[in-house]
């Protein structure tokens, strides 16, 4: 089974330094496509791999780079969507901690296909050491020629720059991030104008997810049909796979994309812990549905989850088990969105709130039939096209399909005045 | 133009407008709070969803924002479908889980956008159990109350403060449900314009403070249009009365003029009309007290008035009529502009160049809309604010029509268009004699005495035309500076030049005239904007009279032995000695004003003026537009019209042509016959005699309270309320109760929209002109020959000296105008009078900030603190006009010190 992404991180996690990832075949890619394709050429591989985004949207990556507009003059940019604060998620600190330079490597080549001037990676504030091997591994780069003028010698010059956030889960949405790093409000932008067109500093810009970026090299190398043939599905290569909870082996893994759940969650991770019952599970992060052990053998790739009712996303599931109280699950994750929203749209940001307080009743023992409506309306209302963005939509997903799923204990909660999985 | 299918019925819509302006164009309601017709949309308080199909078939559809979903043909809408509505009402909801919920003791309760708006939606039920969010509140100066717990984050205060006036000091700070707009640190608001956010927000969190000094509900106003009084730009305002003061200043919109803002001087500037100092009643001061005693004051004036001997001075901040009946009492040789020889100069110079030349004046719509501009010798947000606001937009125009051919959205999306726009901006020139607030946008912005001023527009205009004479001796940073501007205005479409009264210059004037009438000859729409000192200076000008210091010569010769003197205090006109001498040598002084001043010590009879409110009559501002006001409120003393006092005067002499007049319409009428000039200034409004359905139009909206019970203290029964013979305006709740003649709509209402909002209601399109189109009329019109006739004396350049200094004006926006200071808030804002010197002079005078330098002004000693300044002329000395204490007649001119 191949694991491209993650097959020269040692077991350590230390980071690959520049001359063992150039010793492993590293920036060979960069200097094949610098010598013998064309930007487009590069862009129609790409797509030609039906590579699609892994920051949880799925959006198919060549396409979104041929919408920048070819006759533009002025800078453009790329960015590598390192802020990665997806509760549960923790897949691309695991390749920006490994093999930073496989990241500057897609980087730019993906920066040349859109002939980028300028690139940054947008690191979460938490990531310190992350964010403190990837500024080695920029300087490496610099040293090396692989960043700067001319790069290897070539007609293409490409800047990069490590720009760490403030920690503000909103930044992992792609206008809000650029509206960070323009030193502005996370708060996101209407699109259209998309970011291809009109992005970091009004110019053309293309946001991508660190693992969609890592991914780059490897179609370079190997090609399209490759790319396909790693994966169980029609959604081509390898996927990294998470799984965080009350597991037996709780961890990350780079798989086929399109493993089932089961696989995951029995042979990777373990299977539950002693004494524990699985309940449900968050495929794909904290703003995506409940999944439960209806959906086992549901293949996880973006169509498959997608079919189940919820959301492959990015991949990392959060396991819900029978000793944990679903309410006081999706309070805790509700108190974060809350505390998340940018404050820009209504339904967010006076929304969100008001659910993680009914949520918080609840737990309380003061909760009313009423509320459980209130909420109800919430993840009705709170739905995508009413709320600005993404944010609110995404946090209304665990919350409406707890009440499906776990309806009952909402209702033990009401009627024994009290969360029955308190333990004193 | 797109068709589109609202709720089963189609209607034929505007290109390029999003739904929520097509749909509130067509007079539909549909609640919103983020979008402003003069700031876009941004999308972000979800109030304006409605639904949209794909077509016939599709039953489902899907709730968009109708703010940022540009209009196609053949678009299928629902407001009323129901998923839509039950999203609306519940946005209300959301928005008032922290609200307050405090109208009660709130300012803008009744007049509340919000309150409307959730009345529109229909929801009227708290699920809301939990405990509400407060905030803290901040002190932000004299203009207005900060209130943020009433706030529902709409974002407009921000938007409008920063992004489309420019401010620095008002932000939006924290996230989530504790977003807080305010200053980084409590104190007052920088911006000029600040007392807009009062009408921007939807809500009580900011509140015009003035008005809260007396507070009255916004529905127990009596109101009329008028046309602010602070400086010559004629912004349309709203001014409302109870108890016999004055309340509160509104916009009053049109698109032409204003549009939706006001500056601060014109929205607070108001308070002058409840000062203590008015004059209030008739009196004759310095005669036998038994000639006096039991004497109508008429027949004392008429006593007084000998022929050849009685000379009138008019007033710039004086009403047309009173002007001109003032005119006609006195006879045209015994008529006296009352205004300095400077002012005269300058604002004659000008209404002669849009006259008689070929380019017209810009209008302050016109003038957002231009997309070169060039300011000469003007600081605008000082001397002319509206117009700074105005060239704020100009600056925009061509970034923003750049990026929407390249970012394919519509310029109503505005925040897509501000980051892709993001620094850029158009090309504006400023070139005056100190840094000005508009610097900061500018391409060039340069610092210079006002001849060099004049003499950079000469090279301009003649780098554009060989006609021009060519500036000898220019330095080569003149001659780089006229070549880059010249060569951005060759290209421009609708290039805009600025200048006016601001330098004291006329140099500078006809630099300007010639830059325009050379762009003119290239065959470019140019446009000119020519700032003047006050409400209507251009409007005496027009009308015509004797210089100033005519009448103190012919007082000095014994030639004058009366004066009549209309609404001014000569002591701002003339240097104090010219001005003591005057006094000295006539016998009788006959003042009409508001306030006590100077001149009224030594007037020996004042009749009690009424203020713009108290008065009817029309002013003409700088770009020639003739606009009538409205009297507000009848004042029960004997405060009325100077043109009546003056009318009365003349039946009681027996005037030839004066004592068949009586009213408003027939003074107009007079005017605009006699007057040629005047033509048409009988038209501005419907006159007296003008009904609707048998009605006259009330001054008082049909919620107007307590009128049975208000005079109850001093008389049970309800007192009958004052006639109105001049107006077709009623002083009462009666009356027709539709919409008014644009020209005369007393308050913006109707139903469901009790806020300044309703306004969309009286336009045409929502930001577009009122139903009858822009108020006023344009007297001044570019001469239909289009010579140009081209100014040839280019001045000696301005080099400093070492014995003197060049005294130059510098204007105030709080300070420099008569009246707007007796506002107390206004007056807190005053600086304190001060001499500004270049660094270097203030080296070699061995002077720093705040030490005191001494100087004399024909005769008049000063002792002020220093301010350095090195953005100012070396060798000139700035100083400021017109603030209570500085009385400097004449600048520029030279000074030892």
């Amino acid at each position: 089974m191949e694991r491209p992404l993650t097959q020269h991180i040692p077991a350590s996690g230390v980071a690959l330094h520049l001359k063992e990832y150039e010793a492993v075949g590293g920036y060979a890619a960069l200097r094949k496509v610098l010598q013998e394709l064309t930007p487009a050429e590069v862009t129609a591989k790409v797509k030609d791999a039906n590579l699609k985004g892994r920051g949880g949207a799925g959006f198919s990556t060549g396409m979104k780079w041929s919408f920048v507009p070819a006759n533009v003059t002025g800078p453009r940019y790329l960015v590598a969507n390192a802020d990665e604060m997806e509760p549960g998620t923790f897949k691309d600190r695991w390749l920006l901690e490994g093999n930073p330079h496989q990241l500057l490597e897609g980087m730019i080549i993906s920066a040349y296909a859109i002939q980028a001037t300028q690139a940054f990676v947008f690191m979460r504030w938490a990531y310190k050491d992350a964010a403190r091997i990837m500024t080695r591994a920029i300087a490496d780069a610099y040293a090396a020629g692989y960043l700067g003028k001319n790069i290897l010698g070539k007609n293409y010059s490409l800047e990069m720059q490590l720009h760490t956030g403030v920690g503000r889960y909103m930044c992992g949405e792609e206008t809000a991030l650029l509206n960070s790093l323009e030193g502005k409000r996370a708060v996101p932008r209407a699109k259209p104008p998309f970011p291809q067109v009109s992005g970091l500093f009004g110019k053309p810009t293309i946001v991508n997810n660190v693992e969609t970026l890592s991914y780059i090299p490897h179609i370079m190398n190997n090609g399209g049909d490759w790319f396909k043939s790693l994966s169980y599905t029609a959604d081509g290569g390898t996927k990294i796979y998470g799984v965080s909870g009350k597991v037996n082996k709780p961890g990350a893994w780079e798989l086929p994309m399109g493993v089932t759940m089961r696989e995951l969650l029995e042979e990777h991770a373990g299977g539950m812990k002693a004494g524990f019952r699985f309940r449900g599970a968050l495929p794909g992060g904290a703003s995506t549905d409940f999944l439960t052990d209806a959906h086992l053998d549901v293949k996880m790739d973006f169509a498959g989850v997608a079919a189940a009712g919820s959301r492959l996303g990015t991949g990392t599931m959060v396991v819900l088990d029978d000793q944990t109280c679903p309410v006081g699950f999706v309070h805790n994750l509700e108190h974060f969105f809350a505390q998340e929203s940018c404050g820009f749209c209504t339904p967010c940001r006076e929304g969100l709130p008001w659910t993680e307080k009914i949520l918080y009743a609840l737990e309380q023992g003061h909760g009313t039939y009423a509320d459980l409506e209130q909420l109800e309306m919430h993840t009705k209302l709170l739905g995508p096209g009413n709320t600005f963005c993404a944010l609110a939509p995404g946090a209304m997903e665990p919350l409406q399909s707890a009440l499906k799923y776990f309806r009952e204990d909402f209702e033990q909660h009401i009627k024994e005045k009290k969360c029955p999985y308190a333990h004193h | 133009m797109p068709i589109i299918n609202i709720d089963n019925k189609t209607y034929e819509v505007k290109e390029g407008k999003n739904l929520l302006e097509a749909c509130l164009s067509l007079g539909l309601n549909l609640p919103y709070f983020c979008w402003h017709p003069a700031l876009g949309a941004v999308g972000a308080c979800r109030q304006c969803a409605v639904k949209v199909f794909k077509d016939e078939d599709d039953k489902k559809g899907r709730i968009i924002m109708s703010c940022m979903e540009p209009v196609k043909d053949q678009q299928r809408v629902s407001i009323e479908d129901s998923d839509a509505k039950k999203f609306r009402e519940q946005v209300i909801g959301w928005l008032m889980t922290n609200h307050p919920h405090d109208c009660a003791v709130c300012d803008e309760g009744g007049a509340c956008h919000l309150q409307d708006m959730t009345v529109m939606t229909g929801h009227s039920y708290r699920d809301y159990h939990f405990t509400k969010r407060t905030y803290n509140n901040q002190y932000l100066g004299p203009f207005l109350n900060h209130e943020m717990n009433r706030c529902i984050q709409c974002y407009r205060c921000v938007r409008f403060y920063k992004d489309f006036a420019g401010g620095k000091d008002l932000d939006v700070f924290a996230a989530h449900n504790h977003v807080y707009f305010g200053r980084q640190q409590e104190g007052v608001l920088e911006s000029e314009f600040s007392g807009n956010l009062a009408e921007v927000c939807p809500t009580g969190v900011f509140t015009d403070k003035t008005l809260k000094q007396h507070y009255t509900r916004k529905w127990d106003l009596t109101s009329a249009a008028s046309v602010c009084q602070g400086c010559g730009l004629g912004c349309n305002i709203i001014a409302g009365e109870r108890y016999g003061a004055l309340r509160q200043i509104t916009n009053r919109f049109n698109s032409a003029v204003n549009g939706y803002f006001l500056c601060d001087r014109g929205r607070y500037g108001y308070e002058f009309v409840n000062s203590p100092q008015r004059i209030k009643t008739p009196m004759v001061y310095h005669g036998p007290s038994e000639l006096s005693n039991g004497i109508p004051v008429l027949q004392h004036i008429h006593r007084r008035m000998k022929p050849g001997k009685t000379i009138g001075i008019g007033s710039p901040r004086a009403s047309l009529e009173s002007n001109a009946v003032l005119k006609e009492l006195v006879g045209e040789e015994n008529f006296y502009l009352g205004v300095s020889a400077g002012d005269h100069d300058l604002v004659s110079l000008a209404l002669k160049v849009l006259q008689q030349g070929p380019v017209r004046a810009a209008s302050l719509q016109e003038a957002a809309a231009a997309d070169v501009v060039l300011i000469l010798g003007e600081d605008l947000t000082n001397t002319a604010p509206m117009l700074a606001l105005s060239v704020r937009q100009a600056v925009r125009r061509i970034p923003v029509e750049e990026v929407i051919n390249t970012v394919h959205v519509p310029a109503w999306q505005d925040a897509a268009i501000r980051e892709a726009v993001q620094e850029n901006k158009g090309p504006l020139y400023i070139l005056n004699v100190q840094q000005t607030k508009l610097d900061e946008l500018a391409k060039g912005a340069w610092h210079t005495a006002p001849d060099n001023i004049a003499r950079i527009g000469f090279g301009v205009s003649h780098l554009l035309s060989d006609k021009m004479p060519e500036v000898t001796g220019m330095s080569e940073q003149g001659k780089a500076i006229a070549a880059e501007i010249a060569e951005a205005l060759k290209h421009a479409k609708n290039p805009l030049i600025i200048a006016g009264y601001g330098s004291g210059s006329e140099a500078v004037i006809k630099s300007a005239a010639n830059v325009a009438w050379a762009l003119h000859d290239l065959g470019i729409d140019a446009m000119l904007a020519f700032t003047v000192p006050e409400c209507n200076s251009m409007g005496l000008e027009m009308l015509g009279g004797h210089r100033l210091e005519s009448a103190v010569d012919r007082a000095l010769n014994n030639e004058a032995d009366t004066v009549i003197i209309l609404e001014n205090d000569l002591y701002r006109r003339l240097n104090q000695h010219r001005a003591e001498h005057f006094f000295d040598k006539v016998q009788d002084v006959i003042l009409l004003d508001h306030l006590y001043n100077p001149t009224a010590e030594k007037a020996t009879i004042i009749l009690p003026a009424g203020t713009f409110a108290e008065s009817d009559g029309t002013l003409v501002n700088n770009e020639g537009r003739a606009q009538r006001f409205f009297q507000v409120f009848s004042s029960n003393t004997a405060v009325q019209e100077s043109w009546r006092w003056l009318l009365q005067i003349a039946a009681a002499n027996g005037h030839a042509t004066l004592s068949s007049l009586k009213h408003l319409d027939e003074v107009v009428s007079h005017i605009a016959v006699t007057c040629p000039v005047f033509h048409g200034i009988d038209t501005l409004t419907p006159g007296a005699g003008f009904r609707i359905a048998g009605q006259k139009v009330p001054r008082e909206p049909h919620r107007y309270s307590g009128r049975t019970a208000m005079q109850a203290n001093i008389q049970v029964s309800e007192p009958k309320p004052p006639e109105d013979p001049d107006t077709a305006l009623s002083f009462t709740m009666e009356g027709y109760r539709g919409e008014p003649p644009s020209s005369m709509i007393p308050f913006f209402w109707a139903p469901g929209w009790n806020s300044v909002q309703s306004v969309n209601k009286f336009q045409t399109e929502t930001g577009g002109p009122l139903h009858d189109g822009d108020g006023g009329k344009r007297l001044i019109e570019p001469h239909p020959n289009g010579q140009t006739p081209f100014y040839t004396e280019v001045p000696e350049p301005y080099l400093p000296l070492t014995e003197h200094l060049l005294l130059v004006p510098l204007y105030h926006i709080y300070g420099s105008e008569e009246l707007s200071v007796h506002t107390p808030g206004i007056a807190e804002r005053i600086p304190a009078p001060y001499i500004m010197l270049h660094g270097e002079d203030a080296k070699r005078l061995q002077v720093a900030n705040g030490h005191r330098l001494h100087f004399m002004d024909n005769g008049h000693h000063y002792t002020l603190p220093v301010i350095i300044n090195n953005t100012l002329q070396q060798g000139a000395a700035g100083i400021p006009v017109g603030l209570p204490g500085v009385q400097i007649a004449e600048a520029p001119q030279l000074i030892k010190v």
